[in-house]
C-alpha cells in the first residue's frame, strides 16, 4: 500500500495547499502543516496543550473521535466550532486521505 | 545581589546541562525559573512522560531525566531563583547584565543564557473586541483575593476546574451574584465540583448558562455589563460588576520580548556559530531560540548550551586560550 496520502489545507487568507504525508513515520497534521511551511505555531509540540494547531475539518473523512487531553483543551481554546480538532492529535493514516481543513484564527 | 559567570533563565532541561557544560570550565551558574521547581516543562507538565529521544536512553520519564540532570549539574553547585520570573534586564557600567524579577529579586553576571523554552505561562484571554480597556477595570484573568468580590455581581466564564471551583467558593456568601457561562453542556472539572455547581444552581445561587460564550463587554470607563451570545437564543446583556474568563494557561514568551531581542514567530533569533543573539553577551538555548533548520529537541538544546558555554568562556577571558576538556580523560571536578 502506498504509505503516501494527501490532504488539503486552507490557510486563514482562504488559499488551498494539497500536502502529501507520510502513513509510517508517526506523522500527524500539524507537523506535516509545518513541514509545509504552513502557519501553525504548534507551540506545545503536540501535546494538546495549547490549541495553536487548530483547525477545522471540512470533508466528510472518517476521524477518531477526540480524546479526553483534546476535548480539554479544546475545551479551553477560542473560536471553536463542532468540527474543531487539533492537528497534532490527527495522525497521518490511510483513512485521512483526501481530508480537507481549514485553519482556525490564530489566538 | 545574586552575582555569578553565567545567568540562566529557565531552568529546564537545557538550563540545567548548561550548568555541567559551564563547569567544565570552571564558569559558575545560576538559574532562575518562574516555576517553583526545577526542570521546565518536564517537571510541571509531563513528567510521567517517557520520552525516547535522549541518547543512550532508549526510554526515560520525563521526570527521571530532570532528576539525572540535576545530579549531573550538582558538583557545580549552581543556584537557583525559583519560583520568580525574570523581568527586566539592564546594563551596569562595567557592562554587566543586571537581571531582575519581579519579586526584587537582583542578579548579576556577564553571560546571560536565556533557555525559556516555551516561556512563562500567562492566562489565556478570549478573543473580545475592546476587552484590554476593561482590564483591571472589571475584568480579571486571575482571581487572587476572592474578598475582592464581596457583594459583587461576577460572571465568570469557563468549564474546567478553577472556573468551577471559583464559581462555588464565590456563591457561598461572598458575590452577590454568580453567573457561570460555558461554551458547551458538559463540564470537565472533578466530578464532585460539578455535582455542586449543579446543586447550587438549582436553589439559585448560581446562575448557569451553558452553550454560551461572552463575546462582547460594555461599560464607560468599568466594566458594566458583557453581552454573552446563547445558542438558540442570539446575544443576552448581562448586568455585572466582574467578568472572570478562566481559559487556562499559555505559554507566552513574557517579559523577554521587551528585552530588545530580535524575535521572529515569538522565537529569539540566534547565530549558529554559537547561539548568540543581536546583544552581545546575551545567549538563547533550546525550545526558546530559532535559526534555519531548528528542531525543538532536548538533545538540539543540549548541543546548543555546549558550543554556548564555549564562546561565553571567550567574552569572560578573552585572554585566556579554551582548550575542550574530555571527561573521560579527567573525570569531573566540581567546585
Amino acid at each position: 500500500m502506498d504509505p503516501l496520502i494527501r490532504v488539503t489545507v486552507i490557510d486563514r487568507e482562504g488559499a488551498a495547499h494539497e500536502l502529501e504525508g507520510p502513513t509510517d513515520m508517526g506523522m500527524n497534521m500539524m507537523e506535516l502543516c509545518k513541514s509545509y511551511e504552513l502557519p501553525v505555531e504548534g507551540t506545545c509540540g503536540g501535546m494538546a496543550m495549547c490549541a495553536s494547531c487548530q483547525l477545522y475539518v471540512e470533508s466528510e473523512t472518517p476521524l477518531p473521535d477526540r480524546g479526553a487531553s483534546e476535548e480539554e483543551m479544546l475545551d479551553q481554546a477560542f473560536h471553536v466550532k463542532p468540527n474543531s480538532r487539533l492537528g497534532c492529535q490527527l495522525h497521518l493514516t490511510p483513512e485521512l486521505h483526501g481530508l480537507v481543513v481549514r485553519l482556525a484564527p490564530e489566538a | 545581589m545574586i552575582s555569578t559567570d553565567i545567568l540562566i533563565i529557565g531552568a529546564g532541561p537545557c538550563g540545567l546541562f548548561t550548568v555541567f557544560e559551564a563547569g567544565l570550565l570552571k564558569l559558575r551558574c545560576h538559574l532562575i525559573d518562574a516555576l517553583p521547581q526545577p526542570g521546565g516543562q518536564c517537571s510541571e507538565i509531563y513528567p510521567k512522560k517517557p520520552i525516547y529521544d535522549i541518547p543512550a536512553y532508549p526510554s526515560i520519564l520525563a521526570g527521571e531525566l530532570v532528576d539525572r540532570l540535576m545530579e549531573q549539574a550538582e558538583p557545580f553547585k549552581p543556584g537557583f531563583t525559583l519560583g520568580e520570573r525574570a523581568e527586566v534586564i539592564e546594563q551596569d557600567a562595567e557592562g554587566q547584565f543586571i537581571v531582575t524579577t519581579h519579586r526584587g529579586t537582583v542578579h548579576r553576571a556577564p553571560i546571560i543564557a536565556i533557555a525559556g523554552g516555551l516561556g512563562c505561562f500567562e492566562p489565556r484571554k478570549p478573543p473580545v473586541a475592546g476587552l484590554e480597556h476593561f482590564e483591571d477595570r472589571g475584568v480579571e484573568y486571575i482571581i487572587r483575593d476572592p474578598e475582592f468580590y464581596r457583594g459583587k455581581r461576577v460572571v465568570i466564564s469557563g468549564g474546567g476546574d478553577s472556573a468551577l471551583d471559583w464559581s462555588i467558593f464565590l456563591a457561598e456568601g461572598v458575590a452577590s451574584e454568580v453567573t457561570l457561562v460555558h461554551r458547551r453542556e458538559e463540564f470537565r472539572g472533578h466530578l464532585d465540583s460539578v455535582q455542586k455547581v449543579l446543586d447550587l444552581a438549582a436553589v439559585g445561587r448560581i446562575r448557569l448558562v451553558t452553550n454560551a460564550e461572552v463575546t462582547e463587554v460594555h461599560g464607560d470607563g468599568a466594566l458594566e455589563a458583557v453581552g454573552c451570545e446563547i445558542a438558540g437564543e442570539g446575544v443576552r446583556r448581562m448586568e455585572c460588576d466582574h467578568w472572570v474568563p478562566l481559559f487556562g494557561l499559555s505559554p507566552k514568551l513574557g517579559p523577554i520580548a521587551d528585552w530588545n531581542l530580535n524575535i521572529s514567530k515569538n522565537s529569539i533569533e540566534v547565530d549558529t556559530f554559537d547561539y548568540s543573539t543581536n546583544i552581545p553577551g546575551i545567549y538563547a538555548i533550546g525550545d526558546i531560540n530559532t535559526y534555519p533548520g531548528k528542531l525543538k529537541l532536548i538533545l538540539c538544546g543540549f548541543h546548543e548550551a555546549t558550543l554556548m558555554v564555549q564562546s561565553a568562556f571567550k567574552r569572560i577571558y578573552p585572554e585566556k586560550n579554551l582548550v575542550l576538556k574530555y571527561t573521560t580523560v579527567n573525570g569531573v571536578t566540581g567546585f
